[in-house]
């Protein structure tokens, strides 16, 4: 196999006096999509945050593309940044501008390209993304389905080689959460991102999972097969797999 | 019990000196971003008319009040010394060296500094703040230095408008109303008003817009390592007051460290 793409070694993480991440390790590769899974408070979303370098472990390294993220400086780390696209739980958007001028921020502050040029991009991205007729909008006009689409056009603008989606479907109906899944799924076709999604959309999810880890009491689990899960003898994961759910799950379910 | 007391205290301290380290790192970051290519001109401008602009009318207002009752207290309290002829003189420097640019800093506080502290607090809320990073913008340039060139250009601006405005309700007062003598008026403010007065105000009202910008910008960048001021909307409303108080009191406590410096 070759080497990872990234890879979080002997993680510690602590807030406070709360242990979030225990001595964790991941390997995620290329061209994958590995789904991190767990209850609410397990460390997720925390996981995702320490990738990027918004956070810093207590111990423990975490490499991206081979380069230590914790031994980073800030250019160094921006630098890094421009192979990551995030699509946020709450697509955090930039309330103050309109959706053209969100999905257009990323071409106007880190390239150089002509007024034109970034307008034909943005507008060949909304045509993908459904969002034709919506550009002259502003976040709060929109429905938690279109933020999404915007986030998703704007986190791709730059071409990144890997997304992170935090909870990207959490607040949507099951409409729109498969509506996305199918976006995702396009989308990671056409661009050939390495995906790292952040949900506890369990089981639905696994549709689009190459690998699934689960996140339980600071500790990781990690599975190469979504039905594998099922059958872990953790008692914390049986509980866990039993709450979200419910019947047993087999890859045949999947289309 | 003394044991607790103790420990509650070094650990107060820590507090406070890492939030003083923290908020001279902003401080240097947001200076460093002045220093970027490509300036960010159309930022600065809608910043300049927010700040500026917008405050125009509260700074018409407060000037023309103001001027007015220096120009009733001050004929009453010259008469006393039969010295009325002076009323200009007195109007003139009060607002130049002290009322202008400290009046000017506490209403930009209260109607920019607040909207500055809560927009940013918000976007560090709602994780706005975090998707500029992870585009590898970088959120000081982009958010926090229009706001710092834009102030800095706006507040002595303002305070110059306010002066005037100040002297001309103070005339309006005085002269118009109690029946000083025009001349004697412009003729006491003449001789009396030196470039030297002009400068303090003006030194004065650039030191207040930093500590406006810095104290209200840097409270809601930081919103989320505050002591005490717990989550969501309530935490950034705790923030807000606490940068609108902390930003009023530094001025004046400048103030008297400025005048002490330049008399």
């Amino acid at each position: 196999m070759t080497e990872p793409i990234i890879e979080l070694v002997d993680v510690v993480k602590d807030f406070g006096s709360q242990r979030i991440l225990d001595h964790v390790n991941l390997e995620i590769y290329g061209g994958r999509t590995t789904v991190i899974a767990g209850g609410s408070g397990q460390g997720k979303s925390v996981t995702l945050k320490l990738i990027l370098g918004l956070l810093k472990p207590d111990s423990g390294a975490i490499l991206v593309k081979g380069r230590d993220v914790t031994a980073m400086g800030r250019g160094e780390l921006n630098e890094l940044r421009s192979v990551f696209g995030v699509l946020f739980q709450g697509a955090a958007l930039l309330d103050s501008l309109n959706v053209f001028d969100n999905v257009a921020l990323p071409l106007r502050e880190r390239t150089k390209l002509r007024r034109e040029e970034i307008r034909d991009r943005v507008i060949n991205t909304l045509v993908q993304l459904g969002l034709v007729g919506h550009d002259e909008k502003f976040p709060a006009q929109l429905s938690g389905g279109m933020k999404k689409r915007v986030g998703l056009a704007r986190a791709l603008q730059l071409q990144p080689e890997i997304m992170l989606f935090d909870e990207p479907t959490t607040g949507l109906d099951p409409e729109k959460t498969l509506e996305i899944y199918q976006l995702f799924f396009e989308t990671q076709r056409r661009f050939g991102y390495t995906s790292v999604i952040v949900s506890h959309d369990i089981p639905k999810v696994f549709n689009l999972a190459d690998q699934v880890v689960v996140l339980n009491g600071g500790k990781l689990v990690a599975f190469d097969r979504p039905e594998e899960i099922q059958l872990c003898e953790i008692p914390e994961i049986q509980a866990f797999v039993k709450a979200t759910m419910g019947h047993l799950y087999h890859s045949s379910d999947l289309e | 019990m003394i044991f607790k007391f103790i420990e509650n205290l070094g650990a107060k301290a820590l507090y406070y000196l890492s939030d003083l380290g923290r908020m001279g790192v902003f401080l240097f970051r947001v200076l460093a971003g002045v220093f970027k290519r490509p300036f960010r001109y159309r930022a600065v401008l809608g910043q300049l008319r927010e700040i500026g602009a917008n405050s125009l009318g509260v700074i018409f207002f407060t000037a023309a009040f103001t001027g007015m009752v220096l120009g009733l207290q001050g004929y009453y309290t010259l008469r006393k010394f039969g010295s009325e002829g002076l009323l200009g003189s007195a109007v003139s420097l009060s607002l130049l060296r002290e009322m202008g640019p400290v009046l000017t800093a506490l209403m930009v506080t209260g109607r920019a500094g607040s909207a500055m502290c809560a927009e940013i607090g918000i976007m560090r809320n709602s994780e706005q703040i975090d998707a500029l990073e992870c585009m590898a913008v970088d959120p000081f340039r982009y958010l926090i230095t229009p706001k710092f060139v834009a102030i800095l250009i706006a507040v002595p601006l303002l305070t110059m408008i306010f002066n005037v405005v100040g002297i001309c309700g103070g005339y309006l007062a005085g002269v118009k109303m109690l029946g000083v003598n025009p001349g004697a008026f412009f003729s006491g403010m003449e001789s009396s008003v030196v470039n030297r007065d002009i400068s303090m105000g003006i030194i004065k009202a650039l030191v207040f817009a930093v500590l406006i910008v810095w104290i209200c910008t840097g409270r809601g960048y930081y919103v989320d390592k505050i002591d005490g001021a717990g989550y969501g909307a309530e935490g950034v409303s705790r923030v807000t007051t606490q940068a609108v108080v902390l930003s009023s009191i530094s001025i004046l406590v400048w103030d008297y460290i400025l005048t002490a410096m330049l008399l």
